[in-house]
């Protein structure tokens, strides 16, 4: 499926792997318990590997893990399920992850600027997606009350301009 | 200075240009959001909780438009702008509600965003009224003007309502969040039945902070909150408030709505919760969620007191009529000379909370008169005029008889909380607002209304409790038996300090004796009270038992 990034689409250049599937040699992005189980092995791999986390777990399990992924993807089963925000925002703020953070699942376009604000990077995005709809999304509100990540700074104010572009 | 001018003390927050373009901006989202569900391009399911977070029900009759009235405060302009929006798309009349906002029940969508255009033109919105985001902050009625108040709550209020609005990471919890804030040591906001509770204090120093509860709450499984914390200095309340919505938002259950609340996920992990709230809170870098003081100086600002002229307290005037009113009525307020002024939206036989549009109109022009132009809503569905001088009280109380809002009835047997019930909401069960109308006709004797005394009945007609039932005095819940309305009551409930859940007496009764055993309730706590003693004390002191034979002794 195709990426959403900075309001455009692009190729996706990773690869999910299933738990019993023999890993390629490009990037790969595998299973928590996947990721615990071969922590050894996966050491002297030299290829990019992200990790795809279900909403329930919490970022300090794969906090350990964190320095050897460059990305890691939050899943929202609806729309309607924000644990992802929380996950997000944990990985930036607590664990100083710099990583790509890739929203998959049942994301709108409605939500595209509270993600971004929350340290998300990329969403992964049905064939057919309209970026313009998302690209107007994130850009339909510029004013934030209260500090965020990615490109938020800490506020010296209640409130100021949002720069998400 | 034309109508929508605000007046110039009253002390409502004033927008200033980047909270006018924000609100511009959020209209036009909106209505983007509008045509990509008539389009096609977002199913009902996704527009829902989109439009839910602008305030936008669908009813059982029609859309019902929720306006937040932010902390219950209003100038006379924003409450004549409601009146304005009541008369030209509703049918002439708002409905105030617990939350201390206001709905229009029969609102057309294609309406909604001029609807919006007109609420912004006076600073105000429809944001976050529903939705499972962070609600209207609730606070104290009488904030700024009662004597008992230590910290001035309306300025923290304001700042949560910042906070909170279009919060990134808060949007999409599990549930609804509700957040009620006092400043003063009585309780008068539910603190403790509310997702967050919060009682703003000083310490010796005469510093501001803030003790927290969490995890309260009504609904289908009431409960009281848990503390959290004694003492959050002010500095590091919005850094404590993250801490508690993200470890809600991390680990509230999200698979069966009615266990999605924060008070199960606190009664669930009991201290743990706590635990993982400190945890949280000790390890985020906190000078990004600091508080600083020039900012709570800068909104505290919005807040400064109304220039009070220097009177002293008067004997009011002998009119037997005007004094019943004034006796319920009428509060004691901390500036010499002044008064709070309750202004019942119970008459007798009406719809509680609800206000015409020239009703509306005439209380902002008393508002503009007697009260710097500020007006409040109360949890229990009445307006305040917070800040009345003692020697206007009576031409301020003509000037209400003349709207038909000097029912003298506050805090009495009539002074009924109700939700709208199966009248107009998609999810009751029973009737809530016809029940309420037939005990106020049935104790419309004024007499006998101040010979009862304090005496709080709430009626919810469904399970979720909008009608506060579980906090009465006598709590009434209407639910469906076999496709028959009936009528559980509770006793001994309360919202205050001591607040309590009330106790379920017995089998439930019809839709034609619930008033009928109101009345046997109330005869008797008459027959048993001792001299001064209101219907909860008689009820404490001499339990359930009394009332549960008189209501199902054999005839």
């Amino acid at each position: 499926m195709p990426l959403l990034e900075d309001g455009r689409l692009r190729p996706d250049d990773w690869t999910s792997i299933e738990d019993d599937a023999p890993l390629p040699e490009g990037p790969a992005i595998i299973s928590l318990a996947r990721l615990q189980a071969e922590a050894a092995t996966l050491a002297g791999r030299n290829a990019p590997l992200g990790v795809a986390v279900a909403p329930e777990t919490q970022p300090e399990e794969i906090a350990p893990f964190l320095s050897r992924l460059a990305l890691v993807a939050l899943r929202m089963p609806k729309s309607k399920d924000g644990r992802a925000f929380t996950q997000a925002r944990s990985l930036r703020e607590h664990h100083g992850f710099a990583g790509e953070i890739r929203a998959t699942g049942h994301v709108l376009p409605d939500q595209y600027a509270m993600l971004l604000r929350c340290g998300v990077s990329t969403v992964e995005v049905p064939e057919g997606t309209r970026p313009e709809t998302w690209a107007r999304s994130r850009d339909a509100i510029r004013i934030g009350y209260q500090a965020a990540q990615g490109a938020d700074h800490p506020l010296s104010l209640l409130r100021r301009k949002l720069e998400l572009a | 200075m034309n109508a929508l001018t605000p007046p110039q003390y009253a002390r409502t927050y004033r927008y200033d240009e980047i909270d006018r373009e924000f609100l511009q901006e959020r209209i036009a989202e909106f209505r983007g959001q509008i045509e990509r569900r008539l389009a096609g391009e977002l199913t009902e399911d996704e527009f829902k909780p989109l439009r839910l977070m602008n305030g936008l029900y669908l009813q059982l009759h029609a859309y019902m438009l929720r306006v937040a009235i932010p902390y219950g405060l209003l100038n006379s302009a924003q409450l004549r702008q409601l009146g304005r929006i009541a008369r030209r798309w509703d049918r002439g009349f708002g409905h105030f509600t617990t939350r201390q906002n206001i709905q229009f029940n029969w609102t057309k969508l294609e309406d909604v965003p001029a609807m919006l255009e007109a609420l912004a033109e006076v600073d105000m919105h429809a944001i976050q009224t529903s939705g499972n985001c962070i609600r209207n902050t609730t606070t104290d009625e009488y904030a700024g003007a009662t004597p008992d108040e230590v910290v001035d709550p309306l300025v923290y209020a304001e700042i949560l309502r910042q906070w909170s609005t279009l919060h990134p990471e808060f949007t999409w919890l599990p549930r609804k969040f509700k957040i009620a804030i006092t400043g003063s040591p009585n309780d008068r906001v539910a603190a403790q039945v509310h997702d967050v509770g919060v009682l703003a204090k000083r310490n010796e120093r005469g510093e501001v902070g803030f003790e927290v509860h969490a995890g309260g709450g009504l609904g289908r499984t009431p409960i009281i909150a848990r503390k959290l914390r004694d003492w959050v200095p002010e500095s590091e309340f919005l850094a404590y408030m993250e801490a508690v919505l993200r470890v809600y938002n991390a680990l509230g259950q999200r698979e069966n709505i009615y266990k999605a609340r924060i008070k199960i996920l606190v009664r669930d992990l009991g201290d743990e919760f706590t635990q993982m709230v400190e945890r949280e809170y000790e390890r985020m870098p906190r000078d990004r969620y600091r508080l600083d003081p020039d900012i709570v100086a800068a909104i505290g600002a919005h807040f400064a007191p109304p220039p009070f002229a220097a009177l002293e307290d008067q004997e009011l005037p002998e009119d037997p009529e005007f004094r019943a009113w004034a006796s319920t009525s009428v509060r004691a307020h901390r500036q010499p000379g002044y008064a709070s002024v309750t202004i019942s939206l119970k008459p007798i036989g009406g719809i509680p909370g609800d206000a015409s549009a020239d009703q509306m109109e005439a209380v902002a022009d008393l508002a503009e008169r007697h009260s710097f132009g500020e007006i409040r809503v109360t949890h229990v569905q009445n307006l305040v005029l917070p800040h009345v001088r003692q020697e206007d009280l009576h031409a301020l109380w003509q000037g209400l008889r003349a709207a038909g809002l000097a029912t003298p009835n506050i805090g009495l047997i009539s002074d009924i909380i109700a939700c709208p019930g199966m009248d107009y909401c998609a999810l009751a069960t029973a009737r809530s607002i016809p029940i309420a109308q037939r005990i106020s006709e049935r104790f419309a004797s004024l007499d006998r209304q101040h010979d009862i005394g304090e005496c709080f009945i709430n009626i919810s007609g469904c399970i979720n409790a909008c009608g506060h039932h579980h906090v009465a005095h006598i709590g009434i819940l209407g639910v469906d038996k076999r496709g028959e309305e009936v009528y559980q009551v509770t006793l001994g409930g309360s919202a205050t300090n001591d607040a309590a859940i009330g106790e379920l007496i017995g089998p439930a009764f019809s839709y034609d004796t619930i008033v009928d055993a109101v009345e046997t309730l109330i005869t008797t706590y008459i027959a048993h009270r001792s001299p001064g003693e209101r219907f909860i004390d008689t009820y404490r002191r001499i339990g359930v038992t009394p009332f549960k034979d008189a209501l199902y002794a054999p005839a």
